[in-house]
């Protein structure tokens, strides 16, 4: 045998990126933990009203949350893991490795895809448990499996910031760029209560769409699901681009 | 040279320019199986440009690198190398246990973790996070990853830099047992007495060329390794000192100044011509100024 198997290394290598991502606070606190704090602001005290086209007000912002928090395991983990790691040359080392770099890059959407499918439970099964927020298994499979799919264009985004920003930017950067993006998205508050100027913004942005993917699993969503699909393919091709224009800046500077 | 094995490491005119900086200028330089190679050479000189060379880790501009035969980011040619860089680090939440498993994980039939960690002589701090570590021991745990695979060929650069003394000759040890046990390994040193006392063969690398390339002994014997510094009693000239092993010599205010591989044979040399010496000081030369010397005097 010349060389290790790929399938051993990316299973070693998605272990430790997990066991590292679950042993900075920094960052199992803020994925896991925030997006239930924020709906037991948001979510807890309105979560017994049902509108009047019978969807479950409590739903609707369990969803909401769990679109932010997605997308915040996406933005932050990506973000400023990759700028961390960049700071504290690990990528150098690696680079010299057998491990070859897109098997290490998988390891790390795996690894935020688990982080992503443990926040949308813990969410979920918060709302059931204290909200008493109540809808078929099947609503709350659906609305995990599209966030999980849909999460890309965040993908695209995190690498982006990762590789655009210094270590010590990069949380700035980051919540810079996804408070503002939840908030005016409807993700924190109904769209209704925001300015304006928001309201008309919001149908264009990323978070916006990516939302619409769980809001319409509560037959709750504002548009077809294959406009929001679009609008996110758009996005993650927008996205994806930026990364990898950042990613060979860096790799010419560094590697060539 | 049909049928000879291939080299492990091959540079052939291999430039390599940093802007205005050409940091590497031209080294032709091939290192076979088993060999145990010590680059040397002060800070700058170009040791860790020609390992990211061997390596891949950078592109030459002009010439060519090869590894076992192959371009160097090969993963086949990567799988056979461990590699200790300088300034790469890793994160610090997971143990020294864990991540030398993870890089074991990378390699084809890699060493027990415990045997790389003994190697490295961390073993009483196997289950300790990377976090906690001291300078040194995070620098053995670069060791422990760079031989836990197994390899046949190690890129050690600056192995025991910010170790103790302790420490270093663990390393040191392991280093010779690797290559007794046959590895082929390739360090940079800015030491001559490691170079010394570990390498079959000694390369010197100065402002990116290679300055010479032969046994320690005879590295040792052209490369001035002492300082030389005395005030004589009487006023003496440069035919003072004709037919003495002095490889520079400088004489202002009544002091001389010389550098040479062998003082006692100079300083012998001067009682038998009658000069006479106060304020004796015999120090270990710079290796900057060392270089300064051979590359003046070829």
């Amino acid at each position: 045998m010349t060389a290790a198997p790929l399938l051993r290394m990316l299973f070693a290598q998605t272990r430790c990126e997990i066991l590292m991502r679950w042993r900075v606070p920094a960052f199992s606190l803020t994925n896991l933990v925030l997006p239930i704090v924020f709906f037991t602001f948001f979510g807890l005290p309105v979560a017994h009203i049902v509108r009047g086209d019978g969807v479950s007000i409590g739903a609707y912002l369990l969803a909401s949350f769990g679109a932010y928090a997605v997308g915040s395991v996406m933005v932050y983990g990506f973000g400023i893991g990759v700028a961390n790691e960049r700071g504290m040359k690990v990528d150098r080392l690696m680079r010299a490795s057998p491990l070859p770099p897109l098997v290490l890059m998988l390891a790390k959407v795996l690894t935020a895809l688990v982080f992503s499918v443990v926040a949308l439970i813990l969410l979920i099964s918060y709302g059931i448990v204290v909200g008493g927020i109540h809808e078929p298994p099947g609503v709350w499979a659906a609305i995990i499996v599209r966030l999980v799919v849909g999460s890309l264009p965040f993908i695209g985004l995190g690498f982006a910031i990762g590789y655009w920003s210094g270590p010590h930017a990069a949380p700035a950067v980051a919540n810079l760029i996804y408070l503002p993006l939840s908030f005016a998205s409807g993700l924190f508050m109904p769209l209704n209560q925001m300015p304006a100027f928001i309201q008309k913004l919001a149908p264009y942005l990323p978070s916006y769409h990516y939302a619409q993917l769980a809001w319409s699993a509560l037959g709750a969503g504002h548009e077809a699901l294959w406009v929001s699909l679009l609008w996110l393919a758009g996005y993650t091709a927008v996205f994806l681009a930026l990364a990898i224009r950042s990613y060979k800046r860096e790799e010419r500077a560094k590697f060539a | 040279m049909a049928g000879r094995p291939p080299s492990v490491v091959e540079l052939r005119g291999a430039r390599k320019r940093f802007g205005a900086l050409e940091a590497v200028k031209g080294v032709d330089l091939a290192i076979g199986a088993g060999e145990l190679v010590a680059l040397l050479g002060p800070n700058g000189a170009g040791k860790t440009t020609s390992i990211s060379l061997m390596l891949g880790l950078r592109r030459p501009t002009a010439g060519e690198a090869r590894l076992f035969g192959l371009d160097p980011s090969d993963r086949r040619a990567r799988s056979r190398c461990g590699v200790m860089l300088q300034e790469s680090g890793t994160t610090g939440v997971l143990t020294v246990t864990e991540v030398v498993n993870l890089f074991r994980a990378y390699y084809p039939s890699p060493l027990p973790a415990a045997r790389a960690i003994a190697l490295a002589g961390l073993d009483d701090k196997a289950r300790a996070r990377i976090g906690t570590l001291s300078g040194g021991e995070r620098q053995r745990l670069y060791f422990a990853l760079a031989v836990c695979g197994d390899p046949e060929a190690l890129f050690l650069d600056e192995p025991t830099v910010g170790m103790d003394v302790e420490a270093r000759r663990g390393v040191l040890e392991s280093i010779r047992a690797l290559s007794g046990a046959g590895k082929t390994i390739v360090l940079t040193t800015h030491y001559l007495e490691e170079a010394d006392q570990l390498a079959h063969r000694v390369v010197v690398i100065d402002h990116g060329v290679v300055i010479a390339d032969a046994t320690p002994s005879e590295i040792k014997a052209r490369i001035p390794s002492k300082r030389v510094n005395f005030r004589p009693e009487t006023a003496v000239g440069a035919s003072t000192f004709s037919g003495l092993p002095v490889q520079s010599l400088e004489i202002t205010d009544h002091r001389v100044h010389l550098l040479s591989h062998e003082p006692e044979t100079v300083l012998r040399g001067l009682f038998e011509r009658g000069v006479v010496i106060r304020d004796l000081e015999v120090t270990g030369a710079d290796l900057e100024e060392a270089f300064l010397s051979m590359t003046r005097r070829p």
